[in-house]
């Protein structure tokens, strides 16, 4: 009896600790081997052969499709050096002397996102469905690039986002597997202040014309934000109108009706070159200072001096650092061989971006997801046609300089292309948001 | 804050924009009235006939010039359009006619971008045009005005093709009874040419006359398109004064809901189309029962 009894009690504590033994065992991290062998999105498999595949989705028409056609140029240039070990490659320690991506040749498909966010992540969801796309990238407008960021999260691919400026897209919209290079609004607005303080002073009245999407109301809190507590300037209110407006007629006599001293144009691509033109047409430019806190890639040659010179703005790069920096030197010149026109901010974003990527994954040897996204949270510091650059840990933005820039005058311009001065190449460091813009991003991918 | 001077500027740009509206709309009524043609290539064709208006103005610098040359090359196209397609299309189902005339518009606008590239072109307002007026109430810029005066004028001149000619005559017949026109021996075949590059020319008109104001890019017609399309169903399929109201109500719409509330300006001219339609589904000068 006692015996049986010694059994029975034996036996159930057995499988209780088997029971919990197994219960306990996804609580167990093992770090490396263990959890970095599964599969996850499309590592391995869309990592087996000899090429991996990039998806790249730009905005080749629609309202930003001139900007997306920079954007494209930007990364069949980066793709064609990765490829082939030239551009700024050698210059890159990790990837000195090598052609490929750890070996493995880039192929990548360009699908057309209509200035939209549906056709983009409809583009990218074939991309990695059926291409295994082992990273996605592109887009020129922020609604997209959050959407993409989120598919990018649902699927477990690496998403390197293309241009963005709003805030939302490493603020509250933060994923763990996507990261952006384009300063967001609050820093493109804080890097831009000391200069409109210097140029229009103090204690002004502004009114903004905003795009009705995340990117125009980011912009317009961030700018407002800034000039209202750093200036003591006063908002008179905003005009919100569509993408793809073309005639702003009824929104500019609501601004030049508005009694403001100056107009913070927060329009993008074609629509900032019509609402410029039309602002021009109804003498609110003669009688209102306008800044363009985000200036479009060919803002300046679409309008000319006649109506950008004199105007404040930032912009991701623009070509003269060409004639201070070695690596932005290489990159303007390389690409002005091809497409024989100095390149804009897109095609910066795009090349920088999959430079930073293909560094990120040569440091972690692996395509795995996982290991790329903790070398690039590293905070490994690179050098880039903007001086140093790096991620950061808590909201995978891009620590990186604004180039603060205002219009040149004719008088003032050397060549047709010479439309911008960079009157403050402002640190990256110093106009990083403390607060992360509410983004609360995971410890673990 | 809405003062009365904003109030009357803004009654005056909607009637500009309006204008404009009108311009646009009136080939897609012909065409959709006399011939029964969705015709959603019509933002294509504006497209086209601002562009041609830009190549001709970087050659002469005339303004005038690049008027007649984007109304002509607009006929011309619109006549081999038809000729090549359309014609192919009119026994068949709407759905096909949509679907056609869309293609025509993709091919013509990515046409239009492989030959000139996605960047902004821009035709000045001409020198007798140039410059902004003082209303006293509000600065205005003096092309816009002129506007009102080119699209007055274009108007009067198509009132007198479509009612006071024989060709008119045979087209609001085609508007009214098609088949009546058929059994009554008249070439509808030469008539449906005519109006078909009648429409595309007034399109390509309407492009140039735009051009100073908005930009020039291969998408540019996109938006008007269905702005177009909106004004035509205020306004009432096929009928001339339809075109005019419904332009002008769509251009104060744009205007007054600017004024008050921005953000709202193009939903309520699609509120303002959705009344039409539950209210007099036939639009304000349409006939009921027009095919």
């Amino acid at each position: 009896m006692a015996q049986r009894k010694k059994n029975s009690v034996s036996r159930r504590h057995v499988l209780q600790g088997a029971a919990a033994a197994a219960g306990a065992l996804p609580l167990i991290h093992v770090p490396g081997a263990f959890a970095a062998e599964e599969s996850i999105g499309n590592w391995p498999e869309g990592a087996k052969g000899p090429s991996i595949f990039v998806g790249v989705t730009v905005p080749l028409t629609g309202a930003y499709s001139a900007d997306g056609h920079d954007l494209q140029k930007g990364y069949e240039l980066v793709f064609e050096h990765l490829n082939q070990g030239t551009g700024l490659v050698p210059h890159v320690p990790s990837l000195k002397g090598k052609k490929g991506v750890l070996g493995k040749k880039i192929e990548y498909k360009v699908a057309d996102t209509q200035t939209q966010p549906n056709p983009s992540v409809q583009a990218q969801t074939t991309f990695i469905t059926q291409n295994k796309a082992i990273m996605i990238t592109g887009c020129l407008a922020s609604n997209t690039a959050i959407a993409l960021e989120k598919l990018a999260q649902r699927y477990r691919v690496l998403n390197m986002v293309g241009c963005s400026g709003a805030n939302e897209t490493t603020g509250v919209d933060c994923q763990k597997y996507a990261f952006r290079s384009q300063p967001s609004a609050y820093m493109a607005a804080k890097a831009l202040v000391p200069a409109l303080a210097k140029a229009i002073g103090r204690d002004k009245k502004a009114v903004y014309l905003v795009p009705d999407y995340a990117y125009g109301h980011s912009v317009e809190h961030s700018t407002g934000e800034f000039t209202e507590k750093e200036l003591g300037w006063k908002s008179l209110g905003s005009q919100v109108c569509p993408v793809g407006t073309t005639d702003y007629s009824s929104y500019l006599l609501n601004i030049a009706n508005s009694g403001a001293d100056v107009f913070v144009n927060v329009a993008f691509g074609n629509d900032a070159v019509a609402s410029c033109k039309q602002a021009k047409q109804f003498g609110i430019l003669d009688k209102m200072k306008m800044i363009v806190p985000n200036i479009s890639a060919f803002q300046g040659q679409e309008l000319g001096p006649e109506i950008m010179a004199g105007v404040y703005g930032t912009l991701d790069f623009w070509w003269t650092l060409a004639e201070t920096n070695a690596m932005a030197k290489i990159f303007v010149d390389t690409f002005y061989a091809k497409y024989k026109y100095r390149p804009s901010w897109p095609a910066h974003i795009a090349y920088t971006q999959m430079m930073v990527w293909a560094d990120a994954v040569t440091r972690a040897k692996t395509f795995d997801p996982r290991k790329v996204i903790a070398e690039l949270e590293a905070g490994h510091k690179l050098q880039m046609p903007l001086g140093e650059i790096w991620y950061r840990k808590e909201d995978h933005q891009e620590v990186r300089a604004v180039p603060v820039v205002v219009g040149k005058t004719k008088a003032q311009m050397r060549n047709d292309e010479d439309l911008f001065q960079i009157v403050n190449l402002t640190p990256g460091p110093e106009v990083m948001p403390p607060d992360f813009l509410g983004c609360k991003m995971p410890t673990s991918a | 804050m809405i003062s009365w001077p904003l109030f009357f500027s803004q009654v005056f740009n909607g009637l500009t924009l309006g204008a404009l509206l009108v311009l646009v709309a009136m080939g897609l009524t012909i065409i959709f009235g006399a011939l029964g043609v969705v015709n959603f290539a019509h933002g294509a064709l504006y497209g086209l006939g601002a562009y041609a208006g830009y190549v001709t103005y970087l050659y002469t610098e005339s303004f005038v010039a690049a008027m007649a040359a984007g109304a002509a090359f607009l006929l011309v196209v619109g006549i081999v359009i038809e000729r090549g397609l359309i014609r192919l299309y009119y026994q068949r189902p709407a759905e096909d006619q949509i679907l056609v005339t869309f293609g025509v518009a993709i091919i013509l606008v990515e046409a239009i971008r492989a030959a000139f590239g996605g960047l902004a072109r821009n035709i000045p307002a001409p020198s007798w045009a140039a410059g902004i007026v003082n209303l006293h109430v509000t600065l205005y810029p003096t092309y816009r005005i002129d506007v009102l005066a080119i699209v007055a004028a274009s108007l009067v001149l198509l009132y007198f093709v479509l009612y006071r000619t024989r060709l008119g005559l045979i087209v609001r017949a085609g508007i009214e009874d098609q088949l009546m026109v058929n059994i009554l021996g008249i070439n509808v075949t030469r008539t449906f040419l005519t109006v078909f590059g009648l429409g595309a020319m007034a399109a390509g008109f309407a492009g140039v006359i735009n051009a100073p104001i908005v930009t020039v890019t291969p998408d540019m017609g996109a938006d008007i398109l269905v702005q177009s399309f909106v004004v035509v169903v205020i306004g009432g399929v096929g009928s001339f004064w339809g075109a005019v109201a419904g332009g002008l109500i769509a251009g104060e719409i744009l205007a007054l809901t600017a004024m008050i509330q921005p953000a709202y300006s193009q939903v309520m001219l699609f509120a303002a189309m959705a009344l039409v339609l539950i209210l007099r589904p036939q639009g304000l000068f349409g006939v009921e029962g027009r095919q």
